[in-house]
């Protein structure tokens, strides 16, 4: 207990014997979060660039009226990959690598809880991931069967006329389901039994707060998606009707399960960037996160709502009145959680000493993007008003408008702000500053013009449209291609931050503003931390003596 | 951010007309400006909610930064504002909350639930009662409707006046229709309270028509009800709005809205046809095989195409293919007893006309490379 945290750092360059396993073994068979996180967070960016590309191609279509590029079945498929892959394989990926690197180092303690497990829920991405790909290509070798035209939501019965493919993408889910679901205990008990003792869970990092809220959400949810793609994988081939009218089945039966997992699902992709912005605001803010109490109160109450509001998705399959205002109200509701974050957020930015390094400049933006994401949230519970919007690109474009900053912006954030304590290095910040910028525009521009396209009639998730719609179609595909080039600078910085050629080298506090236990470590963080348990104050900094 | 502003209030200033349509069309239905009012109100607090943020967090951005030497306050988040907003913020929250979700109620309550009674109905409810109905029938990818009301008497039987309402076959993708024409059009009367009845023989549609106001799915196995009364003669245009397979992209919806005199004329001309093609279909006329093959593609794809397939290749295991099925290539009578009588899940046919069955049987014994006998309307009628 008395051992500082620098002797740690001091403690561990000189045992050789602590250090990895040389070549693959040590990532194969690596039990360290720190490996673990790594692994995670290149296998998020490998599925970005694929769910990147993949978004590339459904804009380039819909540059221009007509079909050109793409058939609509091919189309239909790889909009359904799109979603699939950016949330599977992108975003819950890099939360979860974000998580393992991060919340060892922040609650002081020497690793993940279970680490043999921690290796299996990694190792079961690659497998899912190339499960997802043949899902993908097998409809192009003979005897595949047709492709999936079906979107991520898998409504049957069309689902349950598409070839093998869709067979593969059931398995898909139930592998990624495994590896979140076995990830998200190791997380809990982490928490639960590793924190350094004078660690309470009041004065417990927020990021970490958000990810127990999210692993107990992933562990409630995830098992209803397992259980609804099952029915549909017996109602293709043991001859089950639990979907087939003509069987006495429910169609929208599928949809409620698919719902109940997929609403809570978006606040699983949006609360752990949640904790990164209330890492990264106070620390460029240069003062303590505004209403810490209120931000775990806030993140509860959105994962309780969250999960009681799923059919605001379904509001055409002509539910009572009384259902539909029941959803509509409870949905309506999830503005006081949200609101109460995001005015967290400005308030400690309000009376602070800002500074704007590009992690700051992203948490700005996503700030900003958010609430008017949030805002056409409101206009889509309205249940009345949403019978025009519903499944058109005003969909398209205020779900973009959440999940873009609020889930992808902010784990950008987030490595940028964490990058110094993984590689050593700072990143350089001219460069980081052209991202920024050319992403916030990008984005903008691409999603910004499908508010107007979905008010006027354009439903999405179609490969041609009547003519009317082509001058936003075009803005949007243009812009589109500058958010989608912008991040080969994403990808430049990070590989240029690791070699550490042409950037310097970082402090163990890299950001003056930054608090908490992770900067107590060396920078680059020594294999091994936290061998001895850190004593921490009320304020979850070091107790100094 | 301040761009996203200016842009809304663009949105805003050209909410009815503009070149490229910003925003919903101009309704045409009394429920469609309910929506449309319940959208205008609702956008309205959500851009004046957006503002006061941004001016907010603007002003922060101006005033509070380190450049401009600012000391950061410290203990801002204990002071009596920091201790209490918790409560201040959620609360005025809720009070909008309540606003919009009171206001958005208030018009739910006006239209959610459908009359349940027809108006010539002598106990009908005068206020919330309807003239007719129209079944919207979705299928892969054409719309069909039925008139359950209109339509003729023959043989004892009453035929409901049907549209089937096909995408056309247009290339130019930079003509002012592409995407948006139908062979035929629905045609309904204005001022009539219309009920619609939504179901689906294949995989999930849903029925929208922007001008109208709203959507609504199109299930199989299920029929929702919507009601609507169009009170602008003219043709509006909409499109399938639920994912529904390939041709998702062109499944045109046209509407024509006429005078109710032009209607009755439009129905008279409907029911004329209608007789002469049941005459035709019942008349003791020899059919070619060539004349059953035609007609059975058509009823195939209408009646039996949602679980055989439109390919004859079925659909998973409750659904057997037809292609190079022995019942198909077998003898005839067997094949007539299962479409007349059914089977497990397969429902009985009785229903349709003989010349019907035997089109749609001769069709199934001789598509898809299957070759076997033709089956006449006499064969049906003796195995009834």
């Amino acid at each position: 207990m008395t051992t500082t945290t620098m002797d740690i750092a001091h403690d561990n360059d000189h045992h050789d014997d602590h250090g990895p396993q040389k070549g693959w073994r040590r990532w194969v068979y690596s039990n360290n979060h720190k490996d673990i996180g790594s692994m995670y967070l290149i296998f998020s960016l490998v599925m970005l660039i694929l769910g990147g590309a993949s978004a590339m191609a459904i804009r380039a279509e819909l540059m221009y009226p007509g079909l050109q590029l793409l058939e609509p079945d091919l189309y239909n498929n790889i909009v359904t990959n799109h979603a699939l892959v950016m949330v599977f394989g992108a975003v819950m990926p890099a939360a979860a690598g974000l998580a393992n690197w991060m919340i060892p180092l922040m609650i002081g303690a020497p690793d993940m809880a279970l680490p043999r497990m921690n290796n299996l829920s990694f190792w079961l991405l690659p497998a899912a991931a190339i499960m997802l790909v043949l899902s993908f290509i097998v409809p192009f070798f003979p005897g595949g069967g047709s492709q999936i035209n079906t979107g991520w939501t898998l409504y049957p019965p069309l689902s349950l006329q598409v070839g093998m493919a869709m067979d593969f993408l059931i398995f898909t889910v139930h592998l990624l389901g495994v590896s979140s679901v076995l990830a998200s205990i190791n997380i809990i008990v982490t928490i639960f039994n590793m924190r350094a003792p004078s660690m309470t869970l009041w004065n417990m990092p927020i990021f970490v707060w958000t990810w127990l809220v999210t692993a107990f959400l992933l562990i409630l949810i995830l098992p209803v998606l397992a259980g609804g793609v099952t029915m549909l994988l017996f109602d293709r081939h043991l001859g089950t009707s639990f979907f087939d009218a003509a069987g006495g089945g429910d169609p929208v039966l599928f949809q409620h399960l698919f719902w109940f997992f997929g609403h809570p699902e978006v606040y699983v992709l949006l609360l752990p960037s949640i904790g990164v912005l209330s890492h990264i605001i106070p620390a460029f803010s240069y003062k303590p996160l505004f209403g810490r109490k209120s931000m775990i109160g806030a993140m509860i109450l959105l994962a309780s709502i969250g999960m009681v509001v799923w059919a605001h998705h379904q509001y055409t399959i002509g539910m009572s009145s009384a259902a539909v205002s029941y959803f509509m109200i409870g949905t309506i509701l999830i503005s006081i959680p949200v609101g109460l974050m995001k005015f967290n957020f400005i308030a400690t930015m309000w009376r602070a000493s800002m500074t704007f390094e590009a992690p700051m400049l992203f948490a700005i933006s996503i700030v900003a993007m958010f609430v008017f994401g949030g805002l056409t949230g409101v206009m889509l519970a309205i249940v009345p008003a949403d019978l025009q919007y519903q499944d058109t690109m005003f969909v398209v474009a205020h779900f973009h408008y959440v999940l873009m900053p609020g889930a992808v912006m902010a784990l950008f954030a987030g490595v940028l702000y964490w990058l110094p304590k993984w590689t050593g290095n700072m990143y350089n910040e001219k460069l980081a500053n052209w991202f920024f910028w050319t992403s916030l525009i990008g984005f903008n521009g691409t999603f910004f013009v499908q508010h107007f396209l979905g008010l006027a009639g354009m439903p999405r998730r179609i490969v041609d449209y009547p003519v009317q719609f082509t001058e936003f179609n075009f803005i949007s595909s243009v812009a589109a291609l500058i958010y989608g080039l912008s991040h080969i600078l994403f990808l430049y910085l990070v590989i240029q931050t690791i070699r550490g050629k042409g950037t310097t080298k970082a402090k163990s506090r890299s950001w003056k503003g930054a608090k908490g236990l992770e900067w107590e470590v060396a920078s680059p963080a020594p294999f091994h931390t936290w061998d001895s348990a850190p004593t921490v104050d009320a304020e979850g900094e070091i107790k100094q003596k | 951010m301040k761009k996203l502003a200016t842009l809304l209030g663009l949105l805003l200033s050209f909410s009815s007309h503009a070149e490229y349509g910003l925003n919903f069309p101009d309704p045409v239905t009394d429920i469609g400006q309910e929506i449309y009012d319940v959208h205008m109100f609702t956008m309205w607090i959500a851009t004046v909610a957006l503002i006061i943020v941004f001016a907010i967090m603007l002003f922060a951005l101006i005033k509070f930064r380190k450049s401009k030497g600012y000391k950061a306050d410290q203990n801002f988040h204990k002071t009596w504002f920091g201790n209490w907003a918790w409560v201040l913020v959620p609360v005025m929250v809720l009070g909008v909350d309540f606003w919009i979700a009171g206001r958005a109620q208030s018009t739910l309550d006006k239209f959610w639930d459908a009359p349940k009674q027809n108006c010539a109905h002598e106990n009908a409810d005068a206020k919330h009662c309807f003239d007719m109905n129209i079944k919207v029938i979705g299928h892969q990818w054409w719309w069909e409707y039925e008139f359950p009301e209109h339509g003729v008497d023959f043989n004892g039987k009453f035929y409901p006046i049907k549209v089937e309402s096909r995408p056309l076959e247009e290339e130019d993708a930079s003509e002012g229709n592409y995407l948006r024409d139908v062979d035929n059009v629905l045609v309904i009367p204005v001022d009539t309270v219309i009920r619609y009845l939504n179901t689906s023989v294949d995989v999930l549609h849903a029925w929208w028509l922007p001008e109208f106001g709203f959507k609504r799915d199109a299930i199989p196995g299920y029929i929702l009800e919507t009601w609507a009364t169009v009170r602008k003669e003219g043709i509006f245009r909409g499109q399938c709005a639920e994912l529904c397979g390939t041709w998702h992209a062109k499944m045109p919806i046209v509407v024509k809205a006429v005078s109710k005199d032009e209607f009755k004329q439009w129905i008279e001309s409907e029911k004329a046809k209608l007789l002469a093609e049941l005459k035709d279909a019942n008349s003791n006329k020899d059919w070619s095989k060539d004349e059953l093959m035609v007609k059975g593609k058509k009823v195939y794809d209408t009646m039996c195409a949602g679980c055989h397939n439109v390919n004859g290749q079925g659909l998973g295991v409750a659904f057997p293919a037809l292609k190079g099925s022995p019942i198909a290539l077998g003898s005839a009578n067997q094949h007539i007893d299962i479409v007349l009588n059914g089977k497990k899940t397969m429902p009985g046919w009785k229903h349709l006309s003989d010349v019907d069955l035997s089109a749609v049987i001769t069709y199934e014994r001789n598509a898809w490379g299957n070759n076997a006998s033709v089956v006449k309307p006499a064969d049906i009628k003796s195995a009834r």
